[in-house]
């Protein structure tokens, strides 16, 4: 369904931030991009969904299909008519707008009304605790409240693909829990497909079916979660377990520090 | 008494319809902020500019009315679309600062362009609603500030209405808020300036009318632009409403202050009143009567 090939992001013309990405997401599934911080996985989701043009930056090399269609170097309101949504880090609802007008926003591509309507009823199915806050302004909505509302927003596009940027920032554990249960449900019902970058592997790979690596710009590992959930260097590096499979122990962290058995 | 208290009451029925057309130039400059987050400077050039069209082309021969007045709110918005598209698109993303001072230059620029082009003497906006005044008690209104005020609540409530109810007016608002973010939502971030700066010139287009109308056109008409500054950060930078009732207090104020405090200081008290309230304002509610705030959870 998304489709990248090998692709070069760099900024302010000077900055290569991605070395060399490829992925592939495929359709009614959840694909999961893990990473550590300034790994590149928001640049690669900006890449996508054509915001890469706000920040001055730009693909340079590689290209990027959606359903066969190549979509880098076009802009990102477009692709959002297309069929691409993106759920921002840190949420980003528009604060001073009621919930229900920042889903009016968020369906702008729908030309037809009646839509509209159907989609706010729809994503009140999902979120009914939206539907309590509907005419309240979203910045006072609380944090996990503006996550669903952002989803939401997102949702109203009828999109065929979500990029959804790190839903778990700074959530209760039981909220996260939630909100990634919601988007299991959204994909099984919806054929929605997911692209999902995590810092909270535990909770990525319960829910994707494929997973991505990123470090330093570069794919570095890729496989099945099921594969990935295996791979004893994620079990150290992002799951914290050791190889026994018990909780880590800091006192074995001083000791003894395990090298990365890839190249970043 | 009785007379002091009708004269009082004139007072105030003046300054309301003098500060209902103070919101309506106001009105420009908020649509603008509310948007875009541009601070237009040059909003009295604007309604200075508009006047000068209205004058020439309603003193056209052979030039019905009321083609004229369509005439001249076209080529304000015209004019509003291209400013946008030449002057403050290349702006874009660029610090506040360097639309406040392109937005001033311009303002400069707009002031020295009429005296080249029509000459420096004042110019009439003949408008057929006749020379007899209104009577309201006590109070008289002439029929150019009662027709100005019925257009102005027209325009209010048009403009109200489309931000808070139609879906082009949300996705406008939701520009104003993040544009990165209404970008993703599908939002043409561009047009929407446009249409926002189109919709300034529309009132930039009836505010000169009608001024022009009152004052008579030539550069001074300008000046009118300044008294919406008091006016805005009275009633709120993005806010509708704020303008009218930052409108209505700034004109009954000035109307007032200048009536008793005049005659003892010789004049000027119509100028600097405005500013006094808009220090006020800054000082005990910076974000205006019904400015949004900004939203901070803790």
């Amino acid at each position: 369904m998304l489709a990248i090939n090998n692709i070069e992001v760099v900024y302010d013309n000077v900055i290569l931030v991605l070395k060399g990405v490829s992925l592939h997401v495929e359709q009614g599934s959840i694909t999961t991009l893990l990473g550590a911080n300034g790994a590149g996985k928001t640049t690669t989701l900006k890449a996508i969904s054509g915001l890469l043009r706000t920040e001055r930056g730009q693909v340079t090399k590689g290209s990027i299909e959606f359903n066969g269609q190549r979509i880098d170097g076009m802009r990102a309101f477009d692709l959002t008519a297309l069929g691409v949504a993106q759920v921002f880090e840190g949420r980003r609802v528009f604060e001073h707008l009621t919930c229900e007008e920042n889903l009016i926003a968020g369906a702008h591509v729908q030309r037809d009304y009646g839509k509209v309507r159907d989609g706010i009823d729809r994503v009140f199915q999902y979120f009914p605790r939206l539907k309590d806050r509907r005419y309240q302004q979203s910045g006072y909505l609380s944090g996990g409240e503006q996550q669903m509302l952002a989803i939401g927003r997102a949702l109203m596009s009828s999109p065929k693909m979500m990029l959804l940027d790190e839903p778990s920032l700074g959530l209760a554990p039981m909220l996260v829990e939630e909100i990634f249960g919601i988007v299991s449900r959204l994909v099984a019902a919806e054929k929605l497909s997911v692209l999902l970058v995590e810092q909270n592997a535990t909770m990525a790979l319960g829910v994707a079916k494929h997973g991505y690596v990123i470090e330093n710009g570069r794919v570095v590992l890729e496989g099945s979660a099921e594969a990935l959930k295996k791979n004893s260097d994620i079990r150290e590096f992002y799951l914290g377990l050791n190889e026994v499979g018990s909780r880590k122990s800091y006192r074995e962290v001083k000791h003894y520090k395990r090298r990365k058995r890839w190249l970043s | 008494m009785g007379e002091d208290l009708d004269f009082f009451f004139s007072l105030v029925v003046s300054g309301a319809s003098i500060g209902m057309l103070y919101s309506l130039i106001a009105l420009g400059f908020v649509l603008v902020y509310k948007a875009t987050e541009a601070l237009n400077f040059a909003q009295g050039e604007f309604v200075m500019l508009a006047g000068f069209v209205a004058a020439a082309l309603l003193t056209a021969k052979g030039m019905p009315v009321v083609l004229a007045l369509i005439a001249t709110i076209a080529i304000m918005i015209g004019f509003s679309f291209g400013l946008e598209r030449v002057v403050l698109r290349p702006l874009l993303g660029r610090p506040i600062v360097a639309v406040i001072m392109a937005t001033i230059g311009l303002a400069a620029i707009l002031r020295g362009l009429p005296p080249i082009t029509f000459g420096g003497d004042t110019r009439t906006v003949p408008l057929p609603i006749g020379d007899n005044a209104f009577s309201l008690g006590p109070a008289t209104i002439a029929p150019i500030q009662l027709y100005g005020v019925i257009v102005t609540l027209l325009f209010l409530a048009g403009f109200t209405w489309f931000f808070m109810k139609s879906r082009k007016g949300v996705a406008m608002r939701a520009v104003a808020e993040n544009q990165q973010v209404a970008m993703a939502m599908g939002i043409n971030v561009e047009r929407y300036f446009a249409i926002a700066w189109a919709m300034a010139g529309i009132a930039s287009a009836v505010s000169g009318i009608i001024w022009g109308n009152m004052l008579g056109v030539d550069v001074q008409l300008a000046l009118v632009g300044l008294k919406v500054f008091p006016v805005v950060i009275l009633g709120g930078l993005d806010s509708i409403p704020g303008a009218v009732v930052g409108g209505l207090i700034i004109g009954i104020v000035e109307s007032v202050a200048s009536a008793y405090i005049d005659p003892y200081v010789g004049g000027g008290t119509k100028d600097f009143v405005p500013y006094l309230l808009m220090i006020a304002a800054l000082m005990f509610k910076p974000y205006g009567l019904f400015g949004k705030r900004k939203i901070e959870r803790v």
